[in-house]
């Protein structure tokens, strides 16, 4: 099923009015293949959608798990993970806690790769990760640390590539085609629902990881995202973005020095 | 402008002889490995007559330029004729896919589009090309007789998205003159 610019609209104002839920910052072309997906997925036409948004019990949150993607890997972008615990770890060593929020962690590969990470390098047990999604089904995935075992080859491919010379098998336990992330890896890792359109700062963090999240927002939603990124950080902390995603904004540039340039990591300076 | 395996040197001939100052923007969306660094566009620009670079997110699309698709993303064109990007799932298991970026070309762009697609060895673009042809645009296809490895031009004459099927020797000279037919 198709559907026009203009159904898209009528979608993203009846989604505010009837569940509160603010897609207007969302980029439109993205946000049209979602919905379109979602019609085909669901044999639906768009009277048919509107139907269900307004009269279903429960069809929002799975069109809400629809819209977003939910994407990720386990050392996704090997020389991010690279840059991190070179450039990165050094400093937040100095700190005697650390906290790290995972910004749009879906179902929380980047979490357990930072766990494992930090462990690597005798940080784990002062450090805490909180990590946040819109989306709930993707964070009861993420909160299990169970994944698919066939995935794991590929991950363990990214983890070499970050330069480790350890067996990544050492970090869960596999059973019945799933991999379980061994339990001391999951002690300082919370994972809760946050809304970075709506919902506002919550604590203060060494470092902060918002990798491919912005890319589906217009540039105003990105800069008040941004803002919020910043008012998130500790004076020094890092901020490690996806790696064509750009901060555009003059005043917040001058906040910030850039660490790598390829691999995004901001630090903030002011 | 789509291609996959063996269609990069007609698309490098092509992108050198469009005329400077082109009053059209280019899109090229070519598969190819994210893990690994390529410098295609600046070793084009330094041969061509328009500015040649990848497309960055929410960057406004302009004339006389031509936009590669950064590999690892698909590339979709906002209503407001700026660039964004998108990580999910691959299509056809290509990230960028042809069909996701010609099937938001034709969205936005509707007849004012021209696609052409090359060789290739999946089906990724047939879809998009239909696309682009129920919008009105122009689907220009390379003859497979011609094509190193035909299996996507074919996909897209088999659905019956091919308006013109050219020779190699046909699509040079069309980008050659291609500011004549606008």
């Amino acid at each position: 099923m198709s559907l026009s610019f203009e159904n898209l609209e009528e979608l993203i104002e009846l989604v505010n009015h009837v569940h509160g839920f603010d897609l207007n910052g969302y980029s439109r072309a993205s946000l049209k293949r979602r919905i379109s997906r979602i019609l085909d997925l669901y044999r639906l036409d768009f009277r048919g959608l509107k139907h269900n948004l307004i009269n279903t019990s429960g069809f929002f949150y799975r069109f809400l798990g629809e819209i977003t993607v939910n994407v990720t890997e386990m050392f996704r972008d090997p020389l991010f993970y690279v840059a991190l615990r070179e450039e990165v770890f050094p400093y937040l060593a100095t700190f005697p806690h650390i906290k790290i929020w995972s910004a749009g962690c879906s179902t929380g590969e980047e979490v357990y790769s930072l766990a494992i990470l930090l462990k690597k390098q005798n940080l784990y047990d002062r450090s805490f990760i909180y990590g946040t999604d819109i989306n709930s089904k993707v964070l009861e995935t993420a909160k299990q640390g169970i994944f698919d075992l066939g995935k794991m080859k590929v991950y363990s491919d990214n983890y070499l590539q970050t330069g480790c010379d350890d067996s990544f098998s050492d970090y869960y336990t596999a059973g019945y085609g799933a991999a379980a992330i061994h339990h001391d890896l999951r002690k300082n890792i919370l994972f809760s629902i946050h809304n970075l359109v709506s919902d506002g700062v919550f604590n203060e963090f060494q470092l902060i990881t918002c990798r491919n999240v912005l890319i589906y927002f217009d540039t105003a939603l990105q800069e008040r995202v941004f803002n919020l990124l910043y008012e998130s950080l500790a004076l020094f902390g890092f901020l490690g973005l996806g790696s064509k995603e750009t901060l555009r904004s003059e005043h917040l540039r001058e906040r910030f020095r850039l660490i790598n340039k390829k691999q995004n990591i901001y630090q903030k300076i002011a | 402008m789509a291609c996959s395996a063996g269609g990069f040197n007609v698309l490098f001939n092509m992108l050198k002889v469009f005329p400077g100052g082109l009053p059209i923007a280019i899109v090229v969306i070519v598969h190819r490995n994210a893990r690994y660094e390529t410098n295609i566009e600046e070793s084009i620009m330094t041969k061509s007559h328009i500015t040649v670079k990848v497309a960055e997110e929410k960057e406004p699309i302009r004339r006389a330029t031509a936009y590669f698709a950064p590999a690892g993303y698909h590339l979709l064109i906002e209503p407001d004729h700026t660039f964004s990007l998108d990580i999910s799932e691959p299509v056809n298991f290509c990230r960028p896919s042809i069909d996701v970026t010609l099937q938001s070309a034709a969205d936005v762009y509707g007849p004012a589009i021209a696609a052409a697609l090359l060789s290739g060895a999946n089906q990724d673009g047939a879809q998009g090309m239909c696309a682009v042809q129920r919008a009105g645009g122009l689907c220009i296809v390379q003859d497979p007789r011609e094509a190193a490895v035909k299996t996507m031009p074919e996909a897209a004459i088999g659905l019956g998205a091919a308006d013109l099927i050219l020779t190699n020797e046909e699509l040079i000279t069309f980008s050659r003159q291609l500011d004549t037919y606008i």
